[in-house]
């Protein structure tokens, strides 16, 4: 197995994004495993928090995650219907540590959503533990850290960060 | 006095023909929301805070309540005290972390220090004083009018004359006891705060937290995940009823299909959940009897405490508090509510509840925003479409959790007070 560059990890970073801008969720899920988490802790927790015992916004296991998709691809999911426009930026993207096969990745984020004449910024650092494999990765663990106080400014995370 | 205070009212309502009308400009004029500050948020109990959130002598939170800045700390000698954050000197916040544990507070424009309780203790060049400053109590950070605590959770309220927490809540405490009786050590705040907005009006959080109408459409994904996600229902339907508790408090109490972590078993919880939550509740029925373990653990309870703190004790417990910045925009701040003695999985469940419901990044609550994001849109026609409808239920003798009598309880309430008449 060839050593994984920084570049590997981005270009699969700035795929994850575009499917995610694309509204191509049932192909972004696809590139979780079977046993993923997606997480967004609330703001005044440790980064390392777990939702066994402090509460999030958003602490899906893949199963959840899945519903999430499916519930977000329906006219009935009503804060995205019209589905609203999004641009997920990605950034300072660094391979932190190698754990067995697996990587830990940190990157930073901006997202933009807009959605009857309101556009909202999301931004912080995401934590990804990525399994590498067939010359891509699939993502175990994904943990979005905004930097902003609470949700004050946006009201709501009714998208994929 | 303006055009809509000489109409002396905001409702109209002939309970003949069972009509119950609120006029949109209660949601769009800014003399209004003018006088709910005065009339309303100056003249009510306020939720603070909850006593597990300063475990030990020292700990604090700043919190904005009513449009103050408030210093929730707990002193030295273990009370509890609600202080206005500003510095008696020249006016600046004296605390300007949002939590943590200190030994004293120390305002950093010209280096005056106080006491957990707020008491001056020392400020830089004492000498140019006058020799009885220190004790004068205008030299201490000054106490809120009143603050007082059922069950833990703490109140406070600006003005002095008001009635004791107590008796405004009258029959809200017996809901509260129940809610609190599922432990048996009491309850915590579990860590994280969960803080969001709408631009929405204030009172349209109010409606939707005790509207049993709307979730059958607003939350048709929510079913569908509950449907789709094996043995995450219960076979319970939908049932229950409402009740007025005076001063604009209200109730809904209902069965419900989900699972509650005290204690109502649904299959996917498994053997080990089933355990635990018999185990729950043969606890329950050997402290209170079989009625009111039942209660406790089949029956969600909705229930909103006037003018802003709603208490859901449903899938999970939540705490939640909400204060308008304009007439058009809410600051909402939520909590989740928990035994404190919950074994790990219970408490662990109780989240994974919480999340899949609550919160603005819940399954639920988004659509919620949505919808009364939608609603603050449709009053800009306000000056045509003049009317809100609210008269389902009207003249039933036992009202349904789904019907609109608790709505009708918080508006002829907060009409007294902004209009001084009774509706």
């Amino acid at each position: 197995m060839h050593t994984i560059a920084r570049t590997d990890v981005e270009d699969f970073l700035f795929a994850e994004a575009e499917l995610l801008d694309e509204w191509r969720l049932p192909e972004w899920l696809e590139l979780f495993t079977d046993d993923a988490i997606y997480y967004v802790p609330a703001t005044d927790l440790a980064v390392d928090a777990s939702p066994d015992n402090n509460l999030f916004y958003v602490a899906d296991d893949r199963f959840r995650l899945s519903e999430r998709v499916k519930r977000l691809m329906k006219r009935t999911a009503h804060a995205e219907f019209p589905h609203s426009r999004t641009r997920h930026l990605v950034s300072n993207v660094r391979i932190r540590k190698h754990i067995g096969d697996d990587i830990e990745v940190s990157s930073a984020f901006i997202t933009y959503r807009t959605k009857d004449g309101v556009t909202d910024t999301y931004f912080g650092s995401n934590r990804y533990r990525l399994v590498p494999g067939n010359g891509t990765f699939r993502i175990k663990e994904k943990r979005c850290l905004l930097d902003s106080e609470g949700l004050r400014a946006q009201g709501r995370v009714s998208i994929i960060l | 006095m303006n055009a809509f205070q000489r109409m002396n009212t905001a409702l109209m309502i002939d309970e003949g023909k069972k009509i119950f009308k609120v006029s949109r400009r209660a949601f769009v004029d800014p003399d209004i929301l003018e006088a709910e500050r005065a009339q309303i948020f100056d003249k009510c109990w306020l939720y603070l805070g909850h006593s597990s959130e300063l475990a030990k002598p020292g700990d604090f939170v700043t919190r904005s309540v009513g449009g103050r800045n408030i210093l929730f700390a707990r002193d030295g000698k273990g009370n509890l005290k609600a202080m206005l954050n500003t510095c008696p000197h020249r006016g600046a916040q004296v605390c300007r972390e949002k939590h943590g544990s200190a030994k004293s507070f120390q305002c950093f424009y010209h280096g005056w220090v106080f006491g957990l309780d707020g008491t001056l203790r020392s400020q830089p060049g004492e000498s140019s004083y006058a020799e009885d400053f220190k004790e004068r109590s205008t030299s201490n950070m000054q106490q809120v009018a009143r603050f007082e605590s059922y069950r833990d959770l703490n109140f406070l309220c600006f003005d002095k004359g008001v009635e004791s927490l107590s008796d405004y809540l009258g029959p809200v405490k017996e809901y509260l006891d129940v809610i609190c009786d599922q432990a048996e050590m009491g309850m915590i705040i579990v860590g994280g705060t969960q803080e969001y907005s709408m631009r929405a009006n204030w009172k349209l959080l109010t409606e939707n937290s005790i509207d049993g109408y709307h979730a059958l459409t607003t939350h048709a994904t929510y079913l569908d995940y509950l449907k789709s996600a094996t043995g995450a229902l219960a076979q319970v339907a939908f049932e229950g009823s409402a009740r007025d508790l005076g001063k604009g408090h209200a109730v809904l109490e209902y069965k419900a299909p989900w699972g509650r972590p005290v204690a109502q078993w649904i299959p996917s919880w498994g053997e080990e959940g089933k355990r635990e939550l018999t185990r729950l509740y043969d606890g329950l029925v050997k402290r209170f009897g079989k009625e009111r373990a039942d209660r406790i653990a089949t029956f969600n309870r909705n229930l909103f405490i006037f003018p802003n703190l709603v208490i859901n004790d449903i899938m999970a417990v939540t705490v939640r508090t909400y204060y308008p910045a304009a007439p058009d925009f809410m600051n909402i701040s939520a909590w989740a509510l928990a035994p404190k003695e919950e074994t790990e999985w219970a408490r662990k469940y109780r989240l994974f509840n919480f999340l899949e419901f609550l919160g603005p990044g819940g399954f639920a609550t988004p659509d919620d925003v949505e919808a009364l994001e939608q609603c603050q849109r449709g009053f800009r026609n306000s000056a045509e479409a003049q009317w809100n409808d609210i008269s389902k239920g009207m003249g039933k003798d036992n009202p349904s959790y789904d019907d609109e009598l608790q709505m009708r309880a918080f508006w002829s309430n907060w009409n007294e007070h902004i209009f001084k008449v009774p509706a």
